[in-house]
């Protein structure tokens, strides 16, 4: 399993993907976190114009990185390689998800000068900062398991992108006052369900430093159903 | 003579079509098994379920005694498996793709090393070791497919066109690797190259339409004065010529 995240790994750094995701990443993050956020003239010495854009930009980045996890490997027929290697499919379900999930930890900590400039300027709550850090990995490991099972269902990665792409954005919308308000008119009982599953939703409580078991659980259990779902997928779809 | 790998009733249906129908045969060591067919017939679909790739519809097959669908990590643990197209990553480099499947399969610092480089030295890639894989050769990816394979001297190989897309003298060396290899091993190779049965296998296996036509030594095959050729066009068309 460790043997295939670092393979995983090092095929994100062998091909420009894993740098241009990085770049744009970091670029965007910036951007929008000093031009929409307001970073300076707000006056508060903490990263929430930061952390508010990441989950909108992991909506888009993180499907880049889960694509060709599966989609790839079906297209070259490597799929048949790996999983006729001696290991059981879930050690290569997790070993994918994990190194894609290192990875964005690369990238998010890379982030590092926006911390250091908050500390500079003032002196914000870095227990906030640091929840805030977990709810962006807990957000990007939710994504990644749904991109990844999404992946695992075609070997066209531009399909499994637009795909996971709209996935996600349903789980990130599930909780705002869009569709809340039009489903308690409509379906009152959905309402609540849709609220409950909103990732965003749940990232508030990280950016606000609130680390509480129920998120965490909540997060725990949407990763774990993805990569069950992903492993299910391999089942029946070995090859196309 | 024990048998490495035992078929047993082995189908396999997609939908209504039925590509593996009822395949039973079994492999001793010291064994070829040459596995012959037209396109289509059911060649990589047997060998897929006995890599432990694709579930079978019905029946199982064991490679020494572990069952492929009741303990596949172990019967893929005595395999090595080239598939069809010799599948690996294109942007690995030869060196580290052997070493990537030969810590898959447990081998560690010196051990590894030794390893990768004897199945690079068998399969003559020593002087591409540090080259990405995608800038090789058709013949040299081939190579490195079976490179993958013998890694770990499995007792049982199962080579799905080893010899694909080699030229002359390639193929040479894969066949004499192949005799070199088969007196302690089960080998199945699936092949379109008539010409490669006499020359490596101690036995055909023709299939078509799923099904097994026949199974005998290449020599026997020809003694009845008409070539393997004739043999297998007669068979596989499904009319007597």
């Amino acid at each position: 399993m460790i043997t295939i995240a670092r393979r995983e790994l090092a095929a994100y750094f062998a091909t420009p993907v894993a740098y241009v995701f990085i770049v744009i990443f970091l670029v965007m993050a910036g951007a929008l976190t000093f031009t929409l956020g307001n970073f300076f003239t707000r006056g508060q010495a903490d990263l929430n114009p930061f952390f508010s854009f990441v989950p909108w930009l992991f909506l888009f980045l993180v499907p880049a990185l889960t694509m060709r996890l599966w989609a790839e490997e079906r297209r070259l027929g490597t799929i048949e390689l790996l999983l006729t290697l001696p290991i059981a499919q879930w050690e290569a379900v997790l070993g994918k998800f994990l190194a894609a999930w290192a990875f964005c930890g690369i990238a998010l900590a890379l982030t590092f000068p926006l911390w250091l400039t908050v500390n500079y300027l003032g002196e914000p709550d870095n227990g906030v900062i640091l929840a805030g850090y977990v709810g962006c990995m807990m957000v990007a490991g939710a994504y990644l398991a749904l991109g990844a099972a999404i992946s695992a269902l075609t070997k066209n990665q531009v399909v499994a992108f637009v795909i996971a792409v709209a996935a996600c954005f349903i789980f990130a919308a599930a909780g705002s006052p869009v569709v809340t308000s039009f489903l308690s008119a409509n379906l009152p009982q959905l309402a609540e369900i849709s609220r409950a599953l909103s990732v965003a939703d749940r990232f508030q409580g990280f950016t606000r430093g609130v680390v509480s078991a129920r998120d965490i659980i909540f997060f725990a259990s949407f990763i774990g159903f993805w990569l069950f779902v992903n492993n299910l997928v391999l089942d029946h779809r070995k090859a196309d | 003579m024990t048998a490495l790998i035992e078929i047993d009733r082995l189908t396999k249906r997609f939908g209504s079509f039925t590509a593996v129908d009822d395949v039973s045969f079994s492999v001793a060591r010291g064994e070829v098994v040459g596995f012959l067919g037209p396109n289509g017939a059911g060649k990589s679909t047997t060998m897929r379920m006995l890599a432990g790739f694709m579930a079978p519809s019905a029946g199982t097959a064991r490679i020494c005694g572990a069952d492929v669908v009741d303990e596949p990590v172990k019967a893929k643990r005595a395999l090595g498996f080239l598939p069809e197209g010799a599948p690996t990553y294109p942007e690995m480099s030869v060196a580290g793709f052997l070493g990537f499947a030969g810590r898959i399969r447990g081998f560690r610092g010196a051990e590894l090393s030794r390893r990768v480089g004897r199945a690079m030295e068998r399969t003559q890639l020593e002087g591409v070791r540090l080259q990405p894989i995608e800038t090789l050769s058709k013949g040299f990816k081939r190579r490195v497919g079976l490179a993958q394979a013998l890694l770990h001297e499995p007792p049982v190989l199962v080579l799905d066109e080893p010899t694909d897309g080699l030229d002359p003298n390639q193929k040479h060396e894969v066949r004499s690797l192949i005799r070199e290899m088969a007196p302690d091993k089960a080998i199945i190779i699936s092949t379109h190259i008539l010409e490669e049965v006499g020359a490596v296998c101690t036995r055909a296996i023709i299939i078509a339409r799923g099904r097994v036509v026949v199974d005998a030594p290449p020599s026997v095959l020809e003694e009845s004065g008409r070539s393997l050729e004739d043999v297998f066009r007669s068979l596989t068309t499904g009319e007597a010529a």
